[in-house]
């Protein structure tokens, strides 16, 4: 065996992934052989590190150094710097992890302090294809305690007693689902791993899975044993190579290691587990329309009850949780439903990964305790807005969610005040967004998401949203009426009451609730004619200011529709109807003489 | 996988791979691997440090490089930096002088005396 006395660890997270982390690794790989330094070095590729505004990410362990933005050619400075004379390259580091001439380790910088990482603890950490990583980190020993020293129903019992709910947005006592689907009755039962994270800008379960599969594995196995099952499924979309690859990688370990199948850990419980991938339809990660893709059918909805719990996948009793939450399971059966209830707040134990995008200098994954505050969040560990610009909203529940202004800024978040505050908290996207964001334009956006997404079984969703869709769009084109408002409203509220699955019930949500913090924009909208963000481009008009304008011409030379009028050194004038507003003409004037308006 | 026990052999084995990457208060060791150390054979004392303290399962150490301490003549250089207390540095080491140091030192927490500059320069 090989000690090595360093480790670099490069971030293989999808971010990372794509701005050419692969390719680093290659580099770091070919320069150590180089300088015959395999032996001492090892390169490790591991999930998400969180902070993905500044990847390609790598860290260098004992010191923890953390290099961000690195790029292949870095890599040979690395490696003959730090690597080979222990010179950390202190111009390649993480800017905030170097002050006062002191090095910080990568713990010690604020976008980690205030995170409390329980389901993502393993993820940046270990090498998710390589399973004895998984169990030098506690793998599986939660499994191994389960099974050997505990009946179902004292599992079931941690589960409830910890508080745990369900981390898809949902927020349902996990333990309960688990006594459920427990006390059904039939000989075949099966568990469910809804990893159909579809929120536009969600990344959370993706990253668990690409990061810390084994943890869903063990979770899902552990559930398995609580509610008599032997089969699992986890159902995850096509459009995540990455989770996918490194999932069934995880699989074939555990299955090898004896972890999965037949007497696991000498007794006579069995487990399996298999893949099913989705084609990437939002609606199926509503519970039953994922439980009628699994086996075949069209993914669509179907009334509920019943509930999965008794009649589910092939009309068995099944158990359905969502990644995140499983991620949770194997830490609270090793430490115990009261250490899981000391963090987070009374009613919501435990923490919540969100993924934080929009206006916000750190973009990236981030874990923290429940009732932590948004300005916690946005401003602490999110690094706050960039360009100084002013905060004005974040939306929270994706789709289904809604936006809390800056007067929440320091409300706690937790399931239950996310919701009386008219968001949600959904499966984890947060979205900031600041001055220059349109409010109207924003519902326009996640009511386009709806409408695409919409499966069509029932009307209220099929139509129902397509229509507020064509209102928003009207009043967006500057040809809103004052009743539309009011139309829209109605809609919303027949939608939400008569939708058939959550999917349609939630749609109208990001109308609602930026109709109730901005029913001012809307109405500048309708009847000023007018965005007050800037944002709306038919509601904007270019002005050309007379004590600027030169008569340079070059604006009117620039413009594509011939829509500016103007003698050589006499002042340009813009005409409104020919405008097409593609700001050729802002762009082209030298004297700053152009304006929108 | 038969029993709880063999999967907990797999992990005492396993933690070893990762150790390095937790965080760490205990003693820290530096080689100074500068131009005048390597070449004064500061490689192999690394590597028997490591492989020592590895094979006897120290995880409160860790072992780093530094560049130059600034006696070149006295290369190769360990240094010891305990939790609390002051720093003890060795100096004209080799791999056997390593392993004493972490088995004297280290473990049993007696500094080795002959190796130290103080000794040596007296």
């Amino acid at each position: 065996m090989n000690f090595y006395r360093s480790h670099v660890l490069i971030c293989g997270g999808t971010g990372c992934t794509s701005s050419s982390s692969d390719k680093i690794e290659e580099e770091f790989n070919k320069i150590i052989l180089d300088k015959k330094l395999e032996s001492e070095i090892k390169v490790v590729r591991t999930g998400c590190f969180g902070l993905c505004e500044a990847g390609p990410i790598v860290i260098v362990y004992p010191e923890g150094a953390f290099y961000s933005h690195i790029k292949v050619e870095d890599v040979s400075e690395i490696v003959e710097e730090h690597l080979l004379k222990g010179r950390i390259v202190k111009k390649l580091l993480y800017k905030e992890s170097v002050s006062d001439e002191k090095i910080k380790s990568i713990n010690n910088v604020d976008f980690y302090k205030k995170q409390k990482r329980i389901a993502l603890k393993n993820c940046g950490v270990i090498n998710p294809e390589d399973i004895t990583e998984y169990i030098a980190m506690d793998g599986y020993l939660a499994l191994g305690k389960a099974v050997t020293e505990m009946t179902p129903e004292e599992v079931i019992k941690t589960i409830k007693d910890s508080g745990l709910r369900g981390r898809g947005g949902g927020g349902f006592p996990t333990g309960l689902k688990w006594q459920f689907t427990a006390q059904a009755e039939g000989n075949e039962k099966y568990v469910l791993c809804n990893a159909d994270e579809g929120d536009p800008g969600a990344f959370m379960d993706r990253s668990v899975l690409e990061g810390d599969p084994h943890s869903v594995i063990e979770a899902m196995t552990i559930a398995g044993y609580a509610v008599g099952a032997n089969q699992g499924y986890v159902y995850i979309r096509a459009e995540y190579p990455i989770a996918v690859k490194r999932l069934q990688i995880a699989i074939d370990q555990a299955k090898e290691k004896g972890l999965l199948g037949k007497n696991i850990f000498g007794t006579d419980f069995e487990f399996n587990m298999e893949i099913r991938l989705g084609a990437g339809a939002f609606v199926c990660g509503e519970e039953t329309a994922l439980i009628a893709s699994i086996e075949g059918e069209r993914g669509m909805p179907r009334p509920k009850p019943p509930y999965p719990a008794n009649k589910g996948l092939w009309q068995k009793p099944t158990l359905i949780n969502n990644v995140e939450t499983y991620a949770n399971v194997s830490s609270i059966i090793l430490k115990g439903s009261e250490w899981f209830k000391s963090i987070g707040t009374e009613k919501s134990p435990g923490t919540k990964v969100f993924a934080l995008g929009g206006k916000i200098n750190n973009t990236g994954l981030v874990e923290i305790p429940m009732g932590t505050t948004l300005r916690e969040v946005i401003y602490d560990i999110g690094g706050g807005i960039p360009g100084g610009k002013k905060f004005k909203a974040v939306q929270t529940g994706g789709p289904s969610g809604g936006c809390l202004t800056s007067e929440y800024l320091d409300s706690p978040i937790d399931f239950d005040t996310l919701t009386e505050l008219g968001s949600m908290m959904g499966s984890g996207g947060m979205i900031v967004m600041d001055e220059d964001n349109c409010m109207v334009d924003i519902a326009r956006f996640f009511l386009d998401f709806t409408v695409e997404e919409s499966c069509g079984k029932c009307p209220p969703c099929r139509i129902g949203t397509k229509r507020m869709l064509e209102i928003l769009e009207k009043i967006i084109e500057g040809n809103g009426e004052p009743e539309d408002i009011d139309r829209l409203e109605r809609l919303a509220e027949n939608i939400k009451t008569s939708a058939l699955c959550g999917l349609g019930q939630t749609a109208p949500n990001p109308v609602l609730s930026t109709l109730k913090h901005f029913r001012d924009e809307y109405e500048a909208h309708v009847n000023e004619k007018k965005c007050p963000a800037g944002a709306c481009k038919s509601l904007l008009s270019y002005r050309i200011d007379p004590e600027k304008c030169k008569g340079c011409t070059l604006c009117a030379k620039a413009c594509p529709s011939s829509a500016i009028e103007g003698e050589r050194k006499e002042i340009h004038f813009i005409h409104d109807d020919r405008c097409i507003k593609c700001g050729a003409c802002m762009e082209k004037c030298p004297f700053g003489a152009i304006k929108l308006a | 996988m038969k029993s709880l026990e063999e999967l907990k052999k797999i992990r005492e084995e396993a933690i070893k791979n990762v150790n390095l990457r937790k965080e760490n208060d205990g003693i820290k060791i530096v080689v100074g691997m500068a131009t005048c150390g390597i070449s004064a054979g500061a490689r192999p004392v690394l590597m028997s440090l490591i492989e020592e303290v590895n094979k006897r399962g120290l995880e409160n150490v860790t072992i780093n490089q530094t560049g130059c301490i600034g006696i070149c003549r006295l290369e190769p250089i360990v240094e010891v930096y305990p939790s609390d207390g002051e720093k003890v540095t060795y100096v004209n080491m080799d791999s056997e002088k390593a392993k004493k140091v972490i088995a004297e030192h280290i473990v049993n927490g007696n500094v080795v005396e002959e190796y130290t500059i103080g000794y040596v320069e007296k």
